[in-house]
């Protein structure tokens, strides 16, 4: 019940990103969600996409040093509370969440998330239980279809 | 006027200084020999007996000593009484992370002050003086050298030793401080702080003694003008005593080298023959009067010229121009050596590959080191807190093992530039030499 997501390591400097994307778009990869945390010198670029060997593949050619961790998608009502619902189920589970972000799909009435925690098991777990609703990798490619 | 500590032998006639220079070589010779096995074996080696220098003009046939030996033979190796005979160890920083000791007796220590004693009255110090020692103290030879000259010259000796500039910059107001002794670059970083905090008028410098770390004449000027000084040079290396070894005089022009205890050669760093004076090259030391440490033929692989010229001080000692650069790839950061093997060494350990660059700049009159290191698949991870505890202890192990602050940088692989497939190790950005 997890998917792929792909970590990059880009130099914060300008064009360092662009040129990154090019090499996806020239590959013809598709990005599902991304988001990057950043540092002064570097940032730690984060993407799920459409084929994840794929892009593995051409991400390594190109010389860039990442790495492949998989992660939760979660489905949630498009509503005020609804991640916070998650995030208290989590909470209450004991489930430490190392770091999220959001992405929108074609789908009305519902947001996405990306959530990274140390423990996939548990918080599978612990999610279910609680009837929250986790994605996996064919899921993920319907919403966009 | 020009101040001496020992006239009779600062401004001794070429003729005498080369008869202390013959008469003591000889014997040193003759003295190493028979208590340094290590330099007994290198001189058998190269045919050479101690019947074979009978003067200075027989220096050439002795074998040289380089850092390596020192590493080889450490840590009494190189050490010519036993350890009942010697009083004091000083150290500094070697490759690889092996510290270079060298040894003292009591009269090792009279003669190191003297020479520093020298180097403070040549800078107008006498014992109405107030020297103020912001070198460190400790296995560094700054602190020590300068504290023993100043008590040799009978000034009032403040060993602040480095660091917390406030209350350096409190004792030199309360206490009328005359005579700052301390790196160029924390003497350059003390006079911003002075004239920020609106103190230059509360200050009583007069004089101040810098060396340890290589300065441009630009830099003398900014101190000169900012403590309202005058700022003389001094030099020196632990392995041959520590400060002092040579010093400026009044016409700032070159370093007067200690002639009477320090026989100076310039070589060809590449075949090892000895230049004609006046050509640019490594300089050499050979010690003619120490006892735990006499080192002869020491190779500093700094870069000058010798200048015999009349001095208008009135000293005869031979000067030395300010090191032109190095003959091997040692740094000196923050008065601090620094081999780019250390650092290799220390990502090696941690497991990364070797591809690293470090940048050297001078950032306010104080020198500053980057690390680049090529971000490798062990290196990385998802969370930026992993990698930059990595950052972290890549940074301790740095200041551990070199003793000053390095940030790291991390860089994409394959970023760091290189040249006909070699990478560039060093940049210095500093244009000292």
């Amino acid at each position: 019940m997890t998917i792929n997501q792909i970590s990059v390591f880009i130099e914060n400097k300008p064009g360092k990103l662009a040129e990154f994307t090019d090499i996806l778009s020239k590959n013809n990869i598709d990005m599902r969600a991304m988001s990057i945390a950043e540092t002064p010198d570097f940032g730690v670029l984060r993407i799920i996409v459409n084929d994840s060997y794929n892009a593995a593949c051409v991400i390594r050619e190109a010389g860039y040093v990442f790495s492949i961790t998989p992660v939760l998608a979660v489905a949630i009502p498009d509503e005020p509370g609804s991640l916070g619902k998650i995030l208290n189920i989590m909470g209450q589970g004991d489930v430490n969440l190392e770091y999220l972000y959001a992405f929108t799909a074609p789908k009305k009435d519902w947001a996405y998330m990306v959530f990274r925690v140390q423990d996939n098991e548990k918080a599978i777990d612990v999610l279910s239980k609680n009837g929250v609703k986790l994605l996996n990798q064919a899921d993920l490619d319907q919403l966009f279809d | 006027m020009e101040r001496y500590y020992q006239p009779e032998i600062e401004c001794a006639s070429r003729e005498q200084i080369l008869a202390w220079q013959n008469e003591r070589l000889v014997k040193q010779v003759q003295y190493v020999y028979d208590n340094v096995p290590y330099y007994r074996k290198k001189m058998e080696e190269k045919g050479v007996t101690p019947a074979d220098v009978q003067s200075v003009a027989d220096l050439h046939k002795l074998p040289f000593l380089t850092k390596a030996d020192l590493r080889d033979a450490y840590p009494y190796g190189l050490c010519a009484v036993p350890v009942s005979e010697a009083v004091r160890i000083q150290s500094t920083s070697g490759t690889t992370g092996r510290r270079v000791v060298a040894f003292y007796t009591q009269h090792d220590l009279d003669l190191w002050e003297d020479c520093c004693a020298r180097a403070i009255m040549a800078a107008g110090g006498t014992k109405d003086d107030v020297v103020h020692v912001s070198y460190g103290y400790g296995l560094f030879t700054g602190g020590a050298g300068l504290h023993g000259g100043s008590h040799k010259v009978g000034s009032l000796t403040l060993p602040m030793s480095s660091g917390n500039t406030d209350r350096q910059i409190q004792f030199m107001c309360d206490l009328g401080s005359t005579i700052l002794c301390c790196t160029p670059s924390y003497a350059a970083y003390l006079s911003e702080s002075i004239n920020e905090r609106g103190l230059k008028d509360q200050i009583h410098l007069k004089a101040g003694i810098f060396g340890a770390e290589a300065w441009t004449e630009e830099m003398r000027r900014d101190i000169e003008k900012g403590l309202g000084i005058k700022a003389y040079d001094i030099y020196g290396l632990t392995e041959i005593s520590g400060p002092g070894v040579s010093f400026e005089c009044s016409a700032q022009t070159g370093m007067h080298i200690n002639e009477d205890h320090f026989i100076a050669e310039i070589i060809d760093p590449v075949t090892e023959e000895v230049l004609p004076e006046g050509e640019k090259g490594e300089l050499v030391f050979t010690c003619i009067t120490k006892e735990a440490f006499p080192l002869l033929r020491y190779r500093t692989r700094d870069i000058c010229v010798l200048k015999r010229e009349k001095c208008s001080c009135g000293r005869t000692h031979v000067k030395m121009s300010k090191p032109m650069g190095r003959s091997d790839d040692m740094l000196i950061i923050k008065g601090v050596n620094v081999f780019p093997s250390q650092i290799e060494t220390i990502l090696l350990n941690k497991g990364y590959a070797a591809n690293y660059q470090l940048i050297v700049d001078r950032v306010n009159n104080s020198d500053t080191l980057e690390v680049q290191v090529e971000m490798t698949p062990e290196m990385f991870s998802d969370s930026v807190s992993e990698v930059t505890a990595k950052e972290k202890e890549l940074v301790n192990a740095m200041k551990a093992m070199l003793g000053i602050y390095a940030k790291v940088r991390l860089v994409a692989p394959k970023s760091i530039a290189r040249s006909e497939g070699k990478a560039v190790r060093v940049i210095d950005k500093r244009k000292l030499y």
